[in-house]
């Protein structure tokens, strides 16, 4: 049963089983473990963050290709949900609009983007989208009238998922049951069934000629498979999975801005998750996507607190400071290229076979 | 019965390739067809002179990308960390040379550029050293771990900036003689412009002599065709390619420089504003083609000018216009490289 669920692509390991098992239950269990509207902001991002990062995963750890506009979808899923609500009032039908309309937008520039640049090389992919990308945060933060600018958009969601809706009076295990739990729920639950349909699609047999393209595209052309289309398919299908998980994010912040869900930040957030958890292995997105927002904000406490300590001393205390959490992210990043290019599951997987 | 004998060939010279002239008309023919759309003459020089100033500091940027990926297959996302490094050796540079760039004379007001742009130069190779030993030498071969590790190369090098010189935005204002316009008939055209014009045309010069008629010219565009080859005549081809690596950090120090002051102001983000810039422009050029860097930076800058002027909406999109519109048309950019 569990095997099935998980499309026979079992962790293979007891450290990384484990883990996983502590993540699924504390994310099952997090409202009661712990209390306190902080927390559950952090569980629902994490939640949102495996989407996200397990969609990505798809495009560089399964297919190989290296895109840079998958903060563009996630924005455009969070968009499609934040202007619906705004400009049709809260109700489930303008949820549906908004995320069915970001949805068709997505599949359609990915579908394009990918026919267009897919047929050349990784780099060029690369390049195309960045230059996509940049256009389209631009454009966001242009068209203020409809995306609220740089200030983004507050708006309200479906009075079933408000706090003010309450279930029953009396709290349940310390945690109140109101709409919010509700909104919490949705979303792992979504979260979960997007992500058990993404195992489904690595390890199905089209999975498994991505895995050839990724290997080696020449020979995998040679077999005769149409690359251009199976790469395409993985852009459009990747691009799909991260407007859903921009979707529930915008749900879940009943916010939405060019710093929460577009900015070139976030991208790197997910570069650097993919890459630490381990690419090509789902697992290492719930993995990396848990250590990372736990250490988000654990690390930026740190820093803060070694930043009082050598507040005397000139450079060290400049480059400690916490606005500098992204230089620190991005030596993370290049030294985990180098010395960890299989991510965290990769090590478990090949050091206790 | 006849004997036939092969005619000898008239001439026996070097066979040449045929030069394509294509590309070059288009440049022509975008200017061209702006005209009629515009109107008005006077403005469309005006738009003209900004767009072929815009496209020759492109250009200066750009080449050294292009030529880096031509030769050792490395495609930098960290040059962007260049460009900046040289915008903010300028604002440097140009405070503590106040006296000369704030003087009325034309004279000194240029021995603060040109100091600035010697020390941005300076720098930038000297970084563009530590980069291609730190993060490029170790992923040769490897596409994609280049992508990811230059892109984070970008994000620790943008950091740096901002630890060294703030976060915030810094002016960089023009020197006094190099501000205001000159008329040319009814047109005004900024002086600076004209400047960055002149610089981009010595630059394009004294890349085109190295290129086609020094040694070191020859063996890079030897090994750009075929970098084995060249190898297995013996030339040290890694040398030669910290050497481009270095002199195109160079240049996007210089270009930096140019462009902080076409913008009259530096931010810490001028790097990966326009690398997505650069990266349009040698798409469109062919990645590795030297000259179709220079085609598709003209190209782009006219065109983020005319279209700034008629359709100031669309300018956004313009260029990723321009570059699906050229890729329709030749798939591999205007002068694709043989063997890529």
């Amino acid at each position: 049963m569990i095997s099935r669920l998980l499309s026979h692509d079992l962790p293979r390991n007891r450290v990384l089983a484990v883990l996983l098992i502590i993540i699924a239950a504390g994310l099952l269990l997090a409202p009661f473990l712990f209390p306190g509207a902080k927390a559950l902001g952090v569980a629902s991002k994490i939640a949102v963050f495996i989407l996200l990062v397990a969609s990505y995963d798809l495009l560089l750890g399964y297919t190989g290709i290296v895109s840079f506009a998958h903060t563009m979808f996630f924005g455009l899923g969070a968009y499609g949900v934040a202007i619906a609500s705004t400009r049709l009032g809260a109700s489930w039908s303008s949820v549906a609009i908004g995320l069915g309309g970001a949805l068709a937008i997505s599949l359609a520039l990915s579908l394009v983007i990918g026919l267009f640049s897919l047929r050349v090389k990784a780099i060029f992919f690369a390049m195309i989208t960045l230059a996509v990308a940049s256009a389209f945060q631009t454009l966001a933060s242009q068209m203020s009238e409809f995306t609220g600018g740089e200030d983004g958009l507050s708006f309200k969601v479906p009075e079933v998922l408000t706090s003010g809706f309450t279930l029953s009076e009396t709290p349940f295990l310390g945690a109140s049951l109101d709409g919010r739990l509700i909104t919490y729920y949705g979303i792992v639950f979504v979260v979960a069934i997007a992500f058990f349909a993404l195992l489904r699609i690595v390890n199905s047999p089209f999975g498994r000629v991505l895995q050839a393209i990724r290997e080696n595209d020449f020979r995998a052309e040679a077999i005769g498979y149409r690359t251009v289309v199976y790469r395409t398919l993985s852009n459009v299908l990747a691009a799909g999975f991260a407007t859903l998980a921009g979707a529930l994010l915008a749900l879940s912040l009943r916010y939405n801005g060019p710093d929460t869900s577009l900015s070139f930040e976030i991208m790197l957030d997910i570069l650097l998750v993919v890459v630490i958890g381990g690419m090509g292995t789902m697992y290492g997105a719930v993995l990396g996507s848990a250590l990372f927002l736990i250490a988000q904000n654990y690390l930026q406490e740190l820093l803060k607190f070694a930043a009082t300590a050598v507040g005397g001393v000139p450079v060290v205390s400049l480059l400690l400071s916490p606005d500098r959490w992204l230089l620190w992210l991005g030596v993370l990043f290049i030294l985990s290229i180098y010395y960890f290019p299989t991510g965290i599951v990769g090590r478990l997987r090949t050091g206790h076979r | 019965m006849t004997t036939t004998t092969a005619p000898l060939p008239a001439q026996a010279g070097i066979p040449q390739a045929k030069f394509d002239f294509i590309p070059l008309l288009l440049v022509a023919a975008l200017a061209i067809a702006a005209l009629p759309l515009i109107g008005s003459p006077s403005t469309w020089l005006t738009l003209t002179i900004a767009g072929l100033a815009m496209g020759m500091i492109v250009f200066i940027i750009a080449s050294g990308l292009t030529l880096v990926f031509g030769l050792m297959d490395v495609l930098n996302f960290g040059h962007g960390v260049f460009i900046a490094i040289g915008a903010f050796m300028a604002t440097t540079i140009m405070t503590a040379m106040g006296g000369y760039a704030g003087s009325d004379a034309l004279g000194a007001n240029l021995i603060a550029i040109f100091a600035a742009m010697l020390v941005a130069m300076v720098v930038a190779g000297a970084v563009g050293l530590a980069f291609e030993r730190v993060i490029v030498r170790p992923v040769y071969g490897q596409h994609l771990k280049q992508i990811l590790i230059t892109m984070g190369g970008l994000i620790v090098g943008e950091e740096l900036i901002k630890a060294i010189w703030g976060p915030q935005q810094i002016p960089l204002p023009l020197p006094q003689a190099l501000r205001g316009a000159l008329l040319l008939g009814d047109a005004a055209v900024e002086k600076y412009r004209l400047f960055a014009v002149v610089i981009g045309a010595i630059v394009l010069i004294a890349l085109l002599f190295t290129l086609n008629r020094t040694k070191i010219g020859l063996l890079i565009r030897a090994g750009v065709q075929d970098r084995e080859m060249v190898e297995s005549l013996g030339y040290r081809i890694r040398t030669l390619f910290i050497g481009v690596f270095v002199a195109g950090s160079a240049l996007a120090g210089l270009g930096g420089v140019l462009w902080g002051l076409y913008q009259q102001s530096v931010v810490p983000q001028i790097g990966a504003q326009v690398n997505v810039l650069i990266f349009i422009v040698i798409i469109i050029g062919g990645l590795g083609s030297t000259l179709g860097c220079l085609v598709g930076a003209l190209l782009v800058g006219l065109m983020a000018n005319y279209t700034g002027f008629l359709v100031p909406k669309v300018a956004l999109f313009s260029n990723i216009a321009l570059m699906v519109a050229v890729l329709l048309w030749r798939p591999q950019g205007l002068y694709p490289v043989a063997g890529r």
